[in-house]
Formats: C-alpha cells, structure tokens, sequence
C-alpha cells in the first residue's frame, strides 16, 4: 500500500518524498509500483577526455539530480610502464625516466629515484654539499611551479580564469630559471645518482635573485584574488571534506593530510637533502578545539602559504650557493659521478670544450671512466631500498631493487596521487557534480604519476 | 697457459662474491638497554633469528646477457648476486620492535633482514593478516600508515618467486618498515590486508594486475592500470617488454629487450 | 593582363575556396585532447606569455563536436586508443589532427607494451611535432605551418569530393610500410 503519507508519523513530523508503508502480504505490488515509477539514477561517465586539465581520469557517476550516489574513478589511461622500462635502461637512464611520472613536479620523482639509488651505493653522506643545495633549490622551485599550476587550474574549473594566466605567468619565470639551469622547461633529468648533472650557469644566481623579487612581488595577488572571494569560498568552503582518520586509513599525505590539522611534513619529521638545516615552517591547518575544515578551502591556504615558505627556502638556498661557489656538485668517486660537464656552445648544449680537452687530452683514466660510465653504468650493491620524500602532492617515494648489476631490477614509484584518488569516492558521494570537480582539483592527481 | 687446468677452474680474480661482515648478530643488545618496548629476553629471541650472512638468490656467469656474443675475455666471470644483511644494531628501535612482534605472535618471522639502515621482516603469507593486525594495533608498534605495497619477481627464488613487500610507517613513533611476503608462482595466492588498511585496495588491485598475485579478500580484484581485457601480467619478468625495431638510416635498432647488455 | 586590368580599383580577386580556406585558419579551434607532459606544454601555449589568443586559439573547445583540430598532447596508452579514436570521429568535418610531441609522433622514449607507438595507427595526423616536451614555441610554428600549409589549401566541393577518392585509391595502392627499404638514407 502506497501514500505520501505516513501513517506512523506523530503530529509535525513531515514526510518527504513517496512512502511505502507496507502492511503485510503486499511487498509484490509495493516492489512494482516502485518499478514503474522510472528511477531517477543517471550514470554518468566524466570520461577521460574532458577539460578539467587533471589528465585522463575517468569517474564513473550515479547522480540523482545532481547529487552524486556513488562515484568510481577509473584510471590507467595513461599506463605507460616506465617501471618495466627502466629495467632495461642503467641506472642514470632511469632518471629520465622517473621524471615523466608526476610531469608537472619532476624534480622530486627524480630526488625519490636518486636518494633510493644512493641509499643503495651507499653514498648517501659522500653528496657534496653544493649538490644538495642545489637538489633543494630546485625542489622548492618545483614545488612554487606545482602549486601554481594547482591553484591555477584548480580556480580555472570553478570558473576563475584569471587565477589561471597569472599562475602561467609566475610558473613561466620559474621555467626560465629551470631552463637557464638544466635546459629544458620541463622533465629535466637533472638530479643523477651522485649529485646533480651541472651546475649553476655564470649568470645563475643573478637570474634566481630576480625570480625571488619578481615572486615576492606577485604570489600576493593570489591572496588577494582568491581568499576573500566569496564566490571562491562558497565553492570551496566544506567541500571535498576527508578528515584525519579518513586520510589515515587511506594513506593520505600532503596538503590534504594537513587540511586536516595533523601537522605531518616528511620535509620535518624525516629530513633528507640537508633540509634539517633550513629555517622554514611546515604548513597545516592549526585546529580550534580538536576541528579543523579538512576540505578543499583549507588545501587551497595550505599550498598558498607553502608557496611562501618554498620561496623563504630558495633564498637561503640561494645565499648558501653564492658562498660555494665553484664547490662541485657530483659525488668524488669518479666511478659513478655522472662525469660530462655541459655547456651552450654554438651549436648547442653538449660536453664542454673543457671537459673534451681533459678527457681526450689529458687524462686516460677519465676518457675510460667516461665511457664505461656513459655505456655501461655503474654497478649498484645488491638490496633494496624505500625512500620517501615530500612532494608538493604528498609523500611520494621510490622502492629500489638491484640485483648488483647496471640496470635496475625493479623500480616501484609510490605515487601520492595514487592514493589520493581512492579517497574520492569518501569526498565526493552524497555532494553534488560541480563539488566533485572541486574535489579532485584540491587532491591534485597527476595522472602521469597515478598511472606510470 | 690455462690448458692444462680444469675447464672449469677459476683464475684468481675471476670469481666475485660478496663477503659480508655481519655485527652484532652473535652479541646481544647491551645490558643498558633501556626501552619499555622489550624485555632483554624477547632482544634475544630476536636476535637469533637473523641470520648470519647474506641471502644468495641468483649465481650469474658472464658479464653480457645471455646468449650473446663475448669476445671480451670476461665470459667466465661467476657473479653471484645476494641481498646482504647487517644483522639488528644494538642502539636504536630495531631490537625493541621486533622483540615486541614476536611476543604477540611467536614465530611469525621467517627472517629479519636490516640493511642500509632498513629493517624487512619476512613473514610466511599464512602469518601476514596477524601480524599485520597487531603491527597495526599495538601501541608499542603503531604502524598505523601504509604507504605502498609493491611487487617483485624474483624469477630465480625457487618457490617465491613472487614477493610483495609492505611498506609500513609508524606516525606515532616516526618509523618506518618493511615487511615482505613471498609466494609460489604456481600459487600465487597471498591473504589482503585491505581491511586492516583500507589503503592497500588500489595497491593490491595494481600488484595484481602486473604480476597476477591474487590477493584473497580483496573486495574487488581487478585490473587497475591495464585495460580490462588484457592477458598476461606485464611487470612479470617472463613477459617481454613489447617494443618494436625502429628502422633508421638504414639499419634496424631492435627494441631495448633484445638488445645485448651489460648485466 | 586578363579581367584584372578591366575591373577598377579596390576589388579583390579570389576562389570561394581561397576564402573558405582563408577564414577556416583564421579561426580554427583546438579540442582540449591533453593527455600528459606535452598537455601542460599546450597550456602553456595558450596562457599569457605564449598567447594562442593571438589568432583565437586559446578557446580550447572541451567537446569534440565543436572542434576543428584535435592537438594529441602526450603519450597514447593501449587503454587510451578506443577513447582516441571515438573523440576523432566525434569531430565534424573538416578536421585536422596534430601529434605533438615524439609520443605522440611515434611512440617516444617508450617502445613498449603500453603505448602506442605513434597515433597515426589510430588517426591520420596532418602534422608532427617533435620534442619531448616541444617548448610552445615549437608549437606555435608547428601551427602556423599547419593553418598556412594544410587548412588554407584545403579544397572544397566537388574538387573536395575528388581529393577523397584520390586519397582512397592511393591509400589501396599503397605500399606497407615494411616493404619500403633505405627510405632514410
């Protein structure tokens, strides 16, 4: 028997909807009457290609109007097996490949890669000290740029355009300096097992001084843009919410894990790369009373104020590259230092006249050291090694198995936005479509990454 | 010179092995231990079972892949490959952690590996769900975060050639473990730990899809990164890389697989 | 010397074709197809510094069906091809395709089980552009060359028509690639 009554409801208790009340004997014409009534479940695919510039994910939808059901995310479209690439490539090669993982922070995968390969050679404490500032130089560039490109495409999806040209604008100056240094804009290959692959070029640190004003100058206009804008925070504000035991149980890190006022940054409480040594903060979300937002507005301040923090790192970085200046920058033992010193010749970037000169005319051990090296690799102890790092993302880390040869055994990224997206669903079923862009975009999943 | 020598003898310096000084495994943590996570004699236990000397899982002959030519000189070289361990230092958690795991569930260890400052438990599969529970659960051990699980193949392991490490992170006490499970190829069947670590799902769901470890449990084990109807395990070692020659200015470069390499 | 000297000043002489080619690159629309590295490199090229906005490209279409070209940024996995293939023939005609980057182009680095190794087993692609990633400059050339080249010339009508069975008969007399030897010498 149905009504739109309750029969059961006591005085001012509403009722909402079509209620079945079933009295006995009656579940089949109840069970049919629901049957007819066509179910209002859409299922939608938000397939691989659609603008929001995460890449190729694929959620798959049930929505009621625009409430969101159930929500699935397929991923894989972007599989590329770097992982089984790598174990046919040296150990060098392989930071050529790592850095195509998480494109749009390539710096860290290949920090995770080389600290793994350098716990396993065992010469984690023989990097100079000029490599390693160097490493957390370009680390926290990366991670300036990665945010930008967050924020920037995160307000894109809501509509915020201009947060997306001004965030293009600022990750320009930073791709000129990264260029300036490793040449090339994007998937450099500059941080090799030992150190890093050249260093400075002549007018380096005046370019990074000139990136440091021009940053200072304009990550205020971000602020300004965003934190206020009541269009921004009624878009933001709640949405996408995972707190702490959630993000726990699901192997959350990062921004999101700090949304939740759980102060965890791997860059604090596990330093590497000398970060121990720099005077910054770690930014979460300081809890009032045991509650803190977890959602994507909090995510949003978070990585505007590690922007900050990065920038206050590059500065000391950059103080500390103009006291070491001519210091080197591999690892002393000429059997694994990467061994070209590069430079812009007329035709381009190549070996150096200098380097050419010693090793063709100077000295044989190194024109050998050069080409085993280039050909065959380094030969790597056997073991294996786990090393984890912070990424703009999250934690993301490299388990590095060798089997004592010249090529990796086997090379397993763990990836932040892997883990990230499992927790979509938890963020976004019950919500409505639009928050489900939101959502995904405060995760920040690079598909790259996600899917190897 | 060498004719009238066994063909199989080696030359002095022709045949490396790894020859590991293993400390400390036959000397207990000292007395002045203080840890309220282990008793001295749960230490001991402990200690015991590490075993002195490495694991050797593979001897290897020659300097280039197999079946290819050698004209270097180096094709007797006999190379055996071992996954080195340093046995449990004194100083530190390491003791403490796994005194603790053996009292809650003696005998749960195959072997205790620490090298390069990491410390692995190996753990026989029919023991991971227990152990991983009171790793989990127990307030001295606390490794409440599981980051990554990974797959490996070890094609030469005879009756694991399938391992699947855990990596596991106490946020609590800041640590960080790996505990490795192994399991047969003809049975590659290893217990989930999706409902201990709701993390694991999608990790699982990729081990299984690239090396065909089925994981009994999980909610809903399929493939993740491959397309769904795709057969055959890819980061398996027996599957081929899958490339294809490349024809330029004349000559044909096969794909990296079938090149000849430096092994 | 013909009706060029008759007519007065201040008229312009073309083919309906010439004007149809001429307004079709003038605005030419690219559909959002970025599937890796190279996607964030095609942003670039649409964002202030390199500014496709210039000749009305920085409004990327997000459905195919309003979409002139399909620019294939990054690498096409095995998983990704049907998707490919179905967001091309959403595409109305006439449509162009441009594969950028060496992933796109051939495969790139990754001559492997996962990637396709070049998408023009899937699509046919008007024009290639390498680098790994191509800076936006690259990009921008590559378009340039792609709208003064390749849309401008395009035919139309009958002259279209003939193209096509053109195109199909040399496409059945074609020779497998395999069979052409020392083409790159």
């Amino acid at each position: 028997m149905s009504t739109t009554d309750d029969f059961y409801a006591q005085p001012g208790e509403e009722t909402e909807g079509t209620v079945y009340t079933a009295m006995g004997g009656d579940w089949a014409e109840i069970a049919a009457e629901q049957a007819e009534r066509s179910d209002e479940i859409l299922v939608i695919n938000m397939g691989p290609q659609h603008p929001s510039t995460h890449g190729v994910l694929r959620l798959i939808l049930e929505c009621d109007g625009e409430t969101v059901l159930s929500i699935r995310p397929g991923i894989g479209f972007l599989h590329t097996g770097i992982e089984k690439n790598m174990e046919y490539r040296t150990w060098t090669q392989g930071s050529t490949f790592v850095t195509r993982m998480d494109y749009v922070a390539p710096i860290f995968n290949e920090v995770a890669y080389c600290l793994g390969v350098e716990r396993l050679l065992g010469i984690e404490n023989d990097i100079p000290e000029r490599a390693q500032v160097l490493r957390v130089l370009m680390m926290e560039l990366n991670r300036i740029s990665s945010h930008l490109v967050c924020i920037g495409t995160g307000g894109m999806e809501i509509g915020a355009l201009t947060v997306m040209t001004i965030g293009f604008r600022e990750r320009e100056m930073i791709l000129d300096f990264f260029e300036a240094v490793t040449g090339l804009r994007m998937n450099h290959a500059y941080i090799r097992p030992g150190g890093v692959a050249t260093d400075l070029p002549e007018t380096g640190i005046a370019q990074l001084r000139e990136l440091i004003a021009w940053l200072h100058k304009h990550l205020p206009e971000y602020a300004e843009f965003c934190n206020e804008n009541p269009i921004f925070k009624m878009r933001m504000i709640g949405i996408g919410h995972q707190d702490l035991a959630a993000c726990m149980a699901l192997g959350v890190s990062g921004p999101v894990l700090r949304s939740t006022g759980y102060d965890w940054d791997l860059r604090k409480q596990q330093p590497y790369c000398g970060y121990e040594t720099y005077d910054f903060e770690s930014i979460a979300w300081k809890p009032t009373d045991g509650w803190a937002p977890s959602d994507s507005y909090a995510r949003f301040r978070i990585r505007l104020d590690e922007m900050w923090e990065s920038l206050k790192i590059v500065e000391q970085c950059a103080d500390r590259l103009e006291s070491s200046r001519g210091k080197p920058v591999m690892v002393a033992d000429p059997k694994i230092a990467w061994p070209a010193q590069l430079a812009v010749g007329p035709d381009g970037q190549g070996n150096s006249h200098e380097h050419i000169k010693h090793i063709m005319g100077e000295s044989m051990e190194a024109l050998i050291h050069h080409f085993k090296i280039v050909t065959e690799g380094f030969r790597v102890p056997a073991g294996q090694a786990y090393v984890p790092i912070e990424s703009p993302k999250g934690e993301i880390a490299c388990h590095v198995v060798s089997d004592g040869g010249t090529r990796p055994f086997r090379v397993h990224m763990r990836d932040p936005g892997f883990n990230h997206l499992q927790s979509v669903p938890i963020q976004c079923e019950g919500g409505m479509i639009s928050d489900v862009v939101v959502a995904v975009g405060s995760l920040d999943p690079v598909m790259g990454g996600v899917d190897r | 010179m060498s004719d009238d020598k066994a063909p199989d003898a080696k030359l002095p310096g022709e045949q490396k092995t790894v020859d590991t000084h293993v400390e400390g495994a036959d000397s207990a943590p000292g007395a002045g231990l203080e840890r309220e996570d282990a008793q001295p004699d749960e230490a001991l236990d402990a200690v015991a079972l590490v075993p002195v000397g490495a694991h050797v899982i593979e001897t290897r002959t020659g300097m280039w892949s197999a079946g290819s030519g050698d004209t270097s000189g180096y094709g007797r070289i006999v190379h055996t490959v071992e996954i080195p361990n340093e046995g449990l230092p004194s100083e530190g958690w390491y003791a403490g952690v796994v005194g603790r795991l053996l009292k809650l569930v003696p005998d749960a260890l195959v072997r205790v590996v620490f090298d390069r400052g990491e410390l692995t438990f190996f753990v026989a599969r029919e023991k991971l769900t227990e152990v991983m529970g009171q790793l989990r659960d127990d307030a001295q051990l606390r490794f409440e975060f599981l980051p990554s699980v990974s797959g490996v193949n070890y094609p030469s392991d005879a009756g694991a050639e399938l391992h699947v490490a855990y990596h596991l992170q106490s946020m609590t006490h800041n640590r960080r473990l790996r505990v490795e499970t192994t399991c047969p190829d003809d049975d590659p069947h290893v217990p989930s730990v999706t409902p201990l670590y709701p993390a694991a799902d999608w990790h699982e769901r990729e081990t299984f899809d690239m090396f065909g470890i089925v994981f009994d449990g999980h909610p809903h084990l399929t493939r993740i990164l491959m397309p769904d109807d795709w057969v055959g395990f890819p980061q398996r070692k027996d599957y081929p890389l899958g490339g294809i020659p490349v024809e330029y200015k004349g000559t044909t470069v096969p794909p990296p697989d079938q090149r000849r390499s430096y092994r | 010397m013909g009706i060029e000297d008759k007519i007065p000043q201040g008229v312009l002489l073309t083919t309906v074709e010439g004007i149809f080619g001429w307004m079709r690159q003038a605005s030419f629309w690219p559909a959002t197809f970025g599937l890796a590295c190279c996607a964030i490199e095609m942003m670039t090229y649409g964002a202030p510094r390199f500014d496709a906005g210039r000749w009305g490209q920085e409004v990327f279409r997000a459905s195919p069906r309003q979409a002139d070209l399909m620019i294939i940024s990054g690498r096409v996995s095995q998983k990704m091809a049907p998707v490919l293939r179905q967001v091309y023939d959403q595409m109305p005609n006439p449509k162009w395709v441009m594969a950028m980057g060496v992933c796109a182009s051939s495969g790139g680095m990754f001559n492997n089980y996962a990637i396709v190794q070049g998408a023009d087993h899937i699509v046919p692609v008007d024009i290639y552009v390498p680098g790994c990633p191509p800076r936006p400059d690259m990009l921008i050339d590559a378009m340039f060359k792609l709208r003064k080249e390749i849309v401008m010339k395009r035919p139309i009508g009958a002259h279209e028509l003939e193209e096509i069975e053109a195109q199909e008969k040399a496409a059945l007399e074609a020779m497998a690639t395999h069979e052409m030897k020392g083409l790159m010498r």
